[in-house]
């Protein structure tokens, strides 16, 4: 029985032969087909995975609220001295927690500081917060110890570092108890290095790992509440950067985003000057849009994929009028109809089956090309690769049908005299 | 063992084959019956349009009778489908062509293993049947040429060679010379003398006088009737 089968499909490669390029151009087909379905399903796949783990390193039940610099009036920027006073309140922050009772409410400030040690140097966001932060942010420490309640009713000058932060300023030495410097006169004691995060989450294009953290107290009393910022070159009033409220479950994000938004619309609405973020609301709108893009990828696919097998359907038709005489010599010789439907329909699925296994092999090295070249991560999936071989396969079966069974109802005597 | 006593293999029994063409009736074949024997040597000549290539499609299972039976090895196939009548080309017939048909981008040893493909019998007892065969027929060191490698009567060779390999009750030949020149035609012929002498029975259709006289009955046929039946056995071999 395999025996047989073996020789069918070998009898399929050897007709296939005949014509190497018409086979091969036929292949090609199939194979572009197989390769960008895969291909693209890997950049897409590439795509959501990075985005659902950025969703979830922000925690999924989680709500940020974040205070946004608004759009600045030619009067108001005309002024450069006037201060421009926007974002979330210390006292919304109470509010936030008196609201929501079972939540952590954390609070962060973001000032932006040149920070040294000795020689080294770099502009980074110095964030002021409280303990609680850690946790909610689902980071880990490495070194030390993190800020503590104590620092913060005591207003301590202590900091701890973000993993590259600290690499940059101690490159040789443990930074426990070292002293850095942020701006010209601040000086803090290192208490502790968080563990790399590796991830792009953070204020304002900085990643955390490039951050300093210090307690919220410290940072109100030694940068003040209106702070220059070193970009614009403006003072800016703003209490509060961030309050991240972290609920107890994913099913209480719904009802606490809501709350929220409903709280900070009478002051900030017209402003524009808050912006509520969801982790779970986003999460769920890639994956929407993940489904989204399969329904794409599939219809695309089967487009293709639809040409392909026509180009195949045309090739075994023109094979089969070629070959009458043989299917002519093959039924005199005993074969049923059956038998010259397998052997047309083989050649069909052979054909395909190459051209998708080419097609697979190219399908899995341009996502690295892509990955290589542009910087995209993509993710090859196994069961991507055996769904686009196996429909494939199947493409050649299908459209090898209608030929195969010409084949086989043609009258042998017909067949035979045939030139 | 005289003729009479020996089975018949093929039968036809007041065979019609009609066909339609627009409104008028072709009577290709209009009553024609016939007994073959196992182990003669058979002929049937005519002119075109006689009923010939009529006669040989029914005798092949090619084709059915409109009316009529005919018998294989005693089995009426007149009414068989598809299927079965292909069963009974592959188990029972020989088939050879005027123009060879071998495929042609299998191996000569794999054309020769095509009819027992098709009755699941491929293997090492098939390579060794086709082994012998080919060096039967004088082929012996061509078994992995392409058909094209080789000369028109070692085609054919390789074809009754293929016709041979099933066993069956006897071989069918359409103008197995027509495409030879005459040297190799007595070669094929002379082949034919050897085989019959071996027992197989042998049926040909042809229009040719030479290769109708090799054999032992003519059947001639005009307007799809028997017009007679030659005996050209000598007079002691035709003897009861």
């Amino acid at each position: 029985m395999i025996r047989d089968s073996w020789r069918i499909v070998k009898l399929g490669l050897k007709s296939l032969m005949l014509h190497k390029l018409r086979s091969s151009l036929t292949t090609a087909g199939i194979l572009f087909g197989v390769a960008s379905v895969i291909a693209m399903l890997a950049v897409g796949e590439g795509a959501s995975q990075q985005a659902l783990e950025q969703y979830r390193d922000m925690g999924v039940t989680n709500v940020l609220v974040r205070s946004v610099r608004p759009e600045e009036t030619q009067q108001s920027s005309s002024n450069m001295w006037s201060v421009l006073d926007y974002g979330i309140t210390y006292a919304e922050a109470d509010r936030i927690q008196n609201l929501l009772p079972q939540s952590q409410v954390v609070r962060v400030r973001e000032v932006q500081r040149g920070v040294m040690r000795g020689e080294a140097f770099r502009v980074t966001v110095v964030v002021g917060t409280q303990p609680e932060f850690l946790e909610v942010s689902n980071m880990k420490l490495a070194e030390g110890r993190w800020l503590t309640d104590l620092d913060l009713r005591n207003q301590e000058n202590v900091c701890v570092l973000g993993h590259s932060l600290a690499r940059l300023l101690f490159p040789l030495e443990n930074p426990i108890d070292q002293t850095i410097l942020a701006g010209t006169e601040d000086r803090f004691r290192v208490v502790g290095v968080l563990a790399a995060q590796g991830r792009a989450a953070g204020p304002n294009g900085t990643t955390y790992d490039e951050c300093a953290f210090v307690p919220l107290t410290s940072s109100r009393r030694r940068f003040g509440d209106t702070i220059r910022n070193l970009t614009t070159n403006r003072f800016e009033l703003t209490e509060l950067h961030e309050v991240k409220v972290k609920l107890a479950s994913s099913d209480q994000v719904e009802g606490a985003a809501t709350v929220l938004r409903e709280m900070l619309r009478p002051a900030h609405q017209t402003r524009g000057d808050t912006e509520i973020t969801v982790p779970l609301e986003l999460l769920q709108q890639e994956e929407e849009s993940k489904r989204m893009f399969n329904i794409v990828l599939a219809v695309i696919a089967s487009i293709s994929l639809l040409v392909g097998g026509i180009g195949i359907m045309n090739v075994m038709l023109a094979t089969v009028t070629e070959r009458t005489r043989e299917i002519g010599i093959r039924r005199a010789l005993g074969a049923k109809k059956k038998h010259v439907v397998q052997q047309f329909l083989v050649e069909a699925a052979v054909l395909s089956a190459l051209g998708g296994l080419v097609g697979v092999a190219l399908g899995m090295v341009v996502p690295r090309v892509i990955t290589a070249r542009f910087d995209v991560k993509t993710v090859v999936l196994p069961e991507h690769v055996l769904l686009a071989f196996c429909i494939s396969a199947a493409v050649g079966v299908v459209f090898g049908i209608y030929p195969a069974w010409r084949a086989a109802n043609m009258d042998p005597v017909e067949a035979l005299r045939h030139e | 063992m005289d003729r009479a006593s020996r089975p018949v293999v093929a039968e036809f029994d007041a065979v019609h084959r009609h066909y339609r063409m627009g409104e008028n009736v072709v009577r290709a074949l209009d009553g024609v019956s016939v007994r073959i024997h196992q182990g003669d040597y058979f002929a049937i000549m005519g002119r075109s349009g006689s009923g010939k290539s009529t006669m040989l499609n029914i005798l092949g299972c090619l084709d059915r009778p409109t009316a009529g039976r005919y018998l294989v090895g005693g089995r009426d196939v007149s009414q068989l489908d598809d299927d079965a009548l292909s069963e009974v080309r592959g188990r029972e017939i020989g088939f050879i062509f005027q123009s060879f048909n071998l495929i042609p981008q299998l191996t000569v040893l794999e054309n020769l293993e095509v009819p027992l493909f098709y009755q699941g019998r491929v293997g090492a007892e098939s390579r060794r049947k086709a082994e012998h065969l080919a060096e039967r027929v004088g082929l012996g060191k061509r078994l992995e040429h392409k058909p094209l490698e080789l000369s028109g009567g070692q085609q054919q060779r390789v074809a009754i060679a293929r016709a041979l390999m099933n066993d069956p009750l006897f071989l069918l030949a359409d103008e197995a010379t027509g495409n030879l020149d005459s040297n190799t035609e007595q070669e094929i012929l002379a082949l034919f003398d050897d085989l019959r002498r071996d027992g197989v029975t042998i049926v040909v259709v042809t229009h040719n006088q030479k290769v109708a006289d090799r054999a032992e009955f003519t059947l001639w046929l005009r307007d799809g009737r028997v017009e007679r039946l030659d005996d050209n056995r000598r007079p002691a071999e035709a003897a009861p």
